[in-house]
């Protein structure tokens, strides 16, 4: 790992120079391609709304995290992270047909006490950096558990996309085809709740699902298979996150919203591609 | 040409299927045999797609379904080839024919490569069931039609002891509804397997199929397409109009 530290601090940029940014950069990477892959899944399950839910779980994660004392607050945060994710799965196989109108209520219940915890713990001040993050906060442990994240998250993929995508695509022929389809959802899910509760403190809770979501959406409209799907969600999210990092180093605003709006800027990019060579 | 019989039949002793308070099945007792053509039809809402759900383990349910070889013996495993009803995911997802064969075809996860060898095995599997060409275009791009033949390719890869059509009607056209039964009907003939579609088009389903079951949230009729569609029950279902001239 000291080995990368000392490649960033030579590179020409102002910005590499700090151990903080050196931090910051390591963390960015590392989390857009677990979210550029994890992204075209989840865009393919219209699971988009459900993240968003998930990011706005993290309130509570934390006020609980806060509350009890936890060491690690990000123990608190994927282990409540991971208990939503597999509620709002249930609530979702469940079938009803107005499961938008159930993940809100979980949603928007979970954000109202994580705020209300939170503002009776915390000044305003310290809880809003949870709501727009603060890329700044990344620290060296922290680092080490998205390394960990990230080989897991690869692992699982490399082992499991086949039947997750199977399941996308219809959930009764991977049955069919002896694929334990809730098992695998659930599987999907923590994979995301973990993945989103890593990189919540320094995207914010506002802004993580773009995270998830924009790349993927950007990707899907110009990629011609599975294969360029996959690679563009990762060269996507990998390039708005270290872009965004830059930009906002040197115009000093919040690094998330600046990663979200050039996601933003790719999407609008390839959906206007998509547009005219469609014609 | 295989031509073995690996299961006897599918029994389902009294199934039923209950989702929240609502009992959307009841009382399903009936048998699928190997080489038979199996049609289930029925009113919207009246369990069709549910049935064919609990048959596939793909949905939780009440009573009991066998899968019997040919001594009788219960088996756990056979062989399922599902065509469903259509494909639930957005369909403006860069998922191309060839990726999905592939995902069910090898353990290589396809976001990183596909074997060549499969991909052409796989070519040759869509050419054989009218596919061809067709491996590199878009799921979300195929009309009806070639949707329908990719999946039932998809379904008889590996050929299957069981074949389970859900509506193959939909978003096909009179004449290629028509040719896809002559194709179910000559698989049937050509593997032996046991085959149960739901279908809403009544004049085929009484040429190319051996038993019918009416359902109606429990089995209203089962029998031939003629005892069946002689029945009060069919009648009350489908109205007076249809029947007897269909036979």
């Amino acid at each position: 790992m000291s080995a990368v530290y000392d490649w960033l601090s030579m590179l020409p940029f102002g910005f590499t120079q700090t151990a903080f940014m050196q931090r910051a950069f390591i963390a960015v990477v590392l989390s857009s391609i677990m979210f550029g892959m994890i992204g075209t899944l989840a865009v393919d399950n219209n699971m988009a709304f459900f993240s968003d839910a998930l990011g706005h779980s993290a309130a509570t994660g934390i006020a609980i995290g806060i509350i009890l004392g936890v060491k690690n607050e990000l123990i608190a945060l994927i282990a409540f992270g991971i208990l939503m994710a597999l509620l709002i799965n249930r609530v979702r196989s469940g079938g009803a047909a107005s499961t938008d109108t159930i993940i809100s209520v979980f949603s928007s219940t979970a954000l109202a006490v994580g705020l209300l915890l939170l503002s009776k713990t915390r000044s305003s001040a310290q809880y809003s950096a949870y709501l727009i993050g603060d890329i700044l906060s990344v620290s060296e442990s922290e680092i080490m558990l998205l390394v960990f994240a990230l080989i897991v998250v690869v692992a699982i993929w490399c082992i499991c996309y086949n039947k997750f995508l199977l399941i996308a695509i219809n959930k009764s022929l991977a049955a069919s085809r002896g694929i334990k389809v809730v098992l695998f959802e659930n599987v999907f899910s923590c994979l995301i709740a973990v993945v989103v509760m890593l990189s919540i403190k320094w995207v914010g809770i506002l802004l993580i699902n773009s995270m998830l979501i924009l790349p993927a959406a950007a990707a899907r409209n110009v990629a011609r298979g599975v294969r360029s799907y996959n690679l563009l969600s990762i060269i996507f999210a990998t390039f708005s996150g270290i872009a965004g990092l830059i930009f906002s180093w040197y115009l000093g605003t919040a690094a998330g919203a600046m990663i979200v709006m050039i996601s933003a800027v790719i999407f609008f990019s390839t959906f206007t591609i998509r547009a005219v060579t469609h014609k | 040409m295989k031509n073995e019989c690996g299961l006897r039949c599918v029994r389902l002793d009294n199934v039923g299927v209950i989702k929240g308070s609502k009992q959307l099945i009841q009382d399903v007792s009936l048998e699928l045999r190997c080489g038979k053509i199996t049609a289930i039809i029925g009113a919207n809402g009246a369990g069709k797609t549910t049935l064919l759900r609990a048959v596939l383990g793909d949905i939780k349910y009440t009573g009991e379904i066998d899968f019997t070889d040919h001594n009788s013996n219960t088996v756990s495993g056979i062989k399922i080839g599902y065509v469903p009803q259509k494909l639930n995911f957005d369909l403006s997802s860069p998922i191309t024919v060839i990726d999905l064969f592939c995902s069910l075809k090898s353990k290589s996860p396809v976001f990183i490569f596909k074997k060549k060898q499969n991909v052409q095995v796989i070519k040759e599997k869509l050419a054989a069931n009218g596919c061809s060409g067709l491996e590199n275009r878009r799921l979300g791009e195929l009309s009806g039609g070639e949707l329908q033949r990719v999946m039932l390719a998809l379904a008889l890869n590996p050929i299957p002891d069981l074949l389970i059509l859900d509506e193959p009607v939909s978003g096909v056209d009179a004449k290629g509804l028509g040719t896809f039964y002559k194709t179910v009907s000559e698989l049937r003939k050509r593997y032996h397997m046991a085959i149960v579609l739901v279908s809403h088009d009544l004049p085929l389903v009484a040429k190319y199929a051996d038993s019918v079951v009416l359902m109606g949230g429990k089995p209203l009729a089962i029998g031939t397409p003629a005892e069946v569609y002689n029945t009060e029950a069919f009648r009350q279902t489908f109205g007076s109009s249809f029947g007897g001239e269909l036979l």
